[in-house]
């Protein structure tokens, strides 16, 4: 308890930054990914191959790499200059959409073919049939492979701490120099990831009981 | 025969080099000849070594083999040397003197590269028989591990570009980017400070990243204790330079496990030795020394 309430200035504020990282970062890889996944389905052959690349691509690098890619090669290109905190929303929304577009695009896949083709003898569009017939019904279906992505997000916001950004996976540093049990500190940042796990899988939850479809 | 002549032309590039940064350092020591100013002094392996009522020293005995954890990345202190692979440094050489006094060679040593953040669970589990790099005697890690020494007493300074004269001490660094080790004390006095604005504190796993990116302008400044920073200014002296305004007292310590303070007095014992005989003087003139600047040896703190 008293590494904790020792260092509360490190847990509350470093805590804080996770979840910021982690709701930016959630929320950009949904709506990328989702697009990727559109992509993925097109009639469009130019837009499946990017899409197919893109995500065979990311899902191939390890994280670590891309977070080294933008904070180490991206700024000599001098394009244009991303703070670290962006930098690591920027890495953790590459990495985690081609993920994402992976689960959103296999819920497309339950949702019957007749529905696409009733929508488009109706005279709709593609954007149309994938906007308010398609994904609605592929999204119901995936929300629990949905929600394991972003669990594997939020963890995975860890790995920012080694590139200057000040979450919670940098406590453990801060404790040692400070001096404190580095074990206990880490079982306390367990604890703090398991509690923010529990609240996403209540989401999850409540999402899974809202949207149950009779099939 | 191509390939020789390329080894022939990088060796003679590299002594041009070495010569070049020798250039404007003081002869200090008499009796200098050749290019090598001071050559590493030799140590010689103690016999018949005991330890009464040292676990560690037990166990090192009966393996007849000693683990030192070590920085690697640590130019002049703890580095590994990119072509032979071995360790070297100012670090490396009381490791190495330690290691002599306790009876053993250095064929015997395994030097183990451990971070900071590693350092007390190295220790305490038995990865690592003692520690050398870099190592802050503070007051909270002598409840974790204990510490002979100090070997070395350094202060945060400052490591700029060498054109930059805008960064003159710790109070000109508002607005300025500065840069160290994630969670390391210097970055940590930076922001309980408030030397700077917490957007430009910048944190890197290593210090290699941090003059990375001070060379590429990214960052103003890096900061840490100044036998750091000499060695990475020692390397590239024509781009780096320390400011030279210490504002920290850092004594550096040999981590040993926390309940053995037989071993404790021991190396103490060693390390007193060696300033008394003149061999701490040597090996900082042959290693750190090379940056120009001069050191007082320590006073060792027994407790």
């Amino acid at each position: 308890m008293d590494v904790l309430l020792d260092n509360l200035d490190l847990y509350g504020p470093f805590f804080w930054t996770t979840i910021k990282l982690f709701l930016i970062s959630a929320v950009a890889s949904l709506i990328f990914g989702t697009f990727l996944a559109g992509l993925r389905v097109s009639p469009v052959p130019v837009f499946r191959a990017v899409g197919t690349a893109y995500v065979t691509l990311l899902r191939n690098t390890p994280l670590t790499l891309v977070f080294v890619f933008l904070v180490f090669a991206y700024p000599l290109l001098e394009i244009l200059e991303l703070s670290y905190f962006v930098a690591a929303v920027v890495a953790l929304t590459l990495y985690t959409s081609a993920f994402i577009c992976e689960v959103v695009r296999s819920g497309i896949n339950t949702v019957p073919v007749g529905q696409a083709e009733a929508a488009r003898a109706l005279g709709l569009g593609f954007g149309q049939i994938l906007g308010q017939i398609v994904l609605p019904q592929a999204i119901r279906s995936v929300v629990p492979p949905l929600m394991s992505m972003l669990i594997a997000l939020l963890k995975n916001t860890t790995i920012a701490a080694g590139f200057s950004v000040a979450e919670a996976g940098a406590i453990r540093q801060y404790l040692s120099e400070r001096g404190d049990n580095q074990l206990i500190g880490l079982l306390w940042v367990a604890l703090g990831f398991i509690i923010l796990v529990a609240v996403l899988s209540l989401i999850q939850r409540s999402l899974e009981k809202r949207w149950s479809v009779a099939r | 025969m191509k390939i020789r002549t390329l080894a022939a032309g990088l060796l003679v590039g590299a002594l041009t080099l070495t010569a070049c940064g020798k250039e404007g350092t003081p002869a200090d020591s008499a009796g200098d000849t050749g290019a090598n100013a001071a050559a590493l002094p030799t140590y010689t392996v103690a016999q018949n070594v005991d330890v009464p009522g040292s676990a560690t020293f037990a166990k090192i005995k009966g393996a007849g083999k000693l683990t030192i954890g070590v920085k690697d990345d640590q130019p002049g202190l703890g580095s590994k040397n990119a072509t032979n692979g071995e360790f070297e440094g100012f670090d490396i050489e009381i490791a190495k003197l330690v290691a002599a006094g306790l009876g053993f060679d250095k064929s015997q040593i395994t030097f183990t590269t451990v971070d900071s953040a590693a350092r007390e669970a190295a220790i305490t589990n038995g990865n690592v028989d003692y520690y050398v790099g870099t190592y802050t005697i503070t007051d909270k890690r002598k409840t974790q591990v204990s510490f002979a020494g100090p070997y070395f007493m350094a202060g945060q300074d400052l490591l700029v570009r060498a054109d930059d004269t805008s960064i003159a001490g710790p109070e000109t660094l508002k607005g300025k980017k500065v840069c160290s080790v994630t969670g390391s004390t210097p970055i940590q006095r930076v922001r309980d400070q408030q030397l700077t604005e917490p957007e430009n504190i910048v944190e890197f796993q290593k210090y290699s990243q941090c003059v990375d990116k001070l060379l590429t302008k990214e960052v103003d400044a890096v900061t840490t204790d100044d036998a750091i920073l000499k060695g990475f200014a020692a390397q590239d002296p024509d781009n780096l330079k320390v400011v030279g305004k210490t504002f920290s007292q850092e004594p550096y310590g040999i981590g040993l496990n926390l309940n053995d303070s037989a071993l404790r007095n021991k190396v103490d014992d060693l390390l007193q030795a060696a300033i008394d005989d003149g061999t701490w003087q040597k090996i900082y003139d042959a290693t750190l020394g090379k940056s120009g600047s001069a050191a007082q040896p320590p006073a060792i703190q027994r407790y």
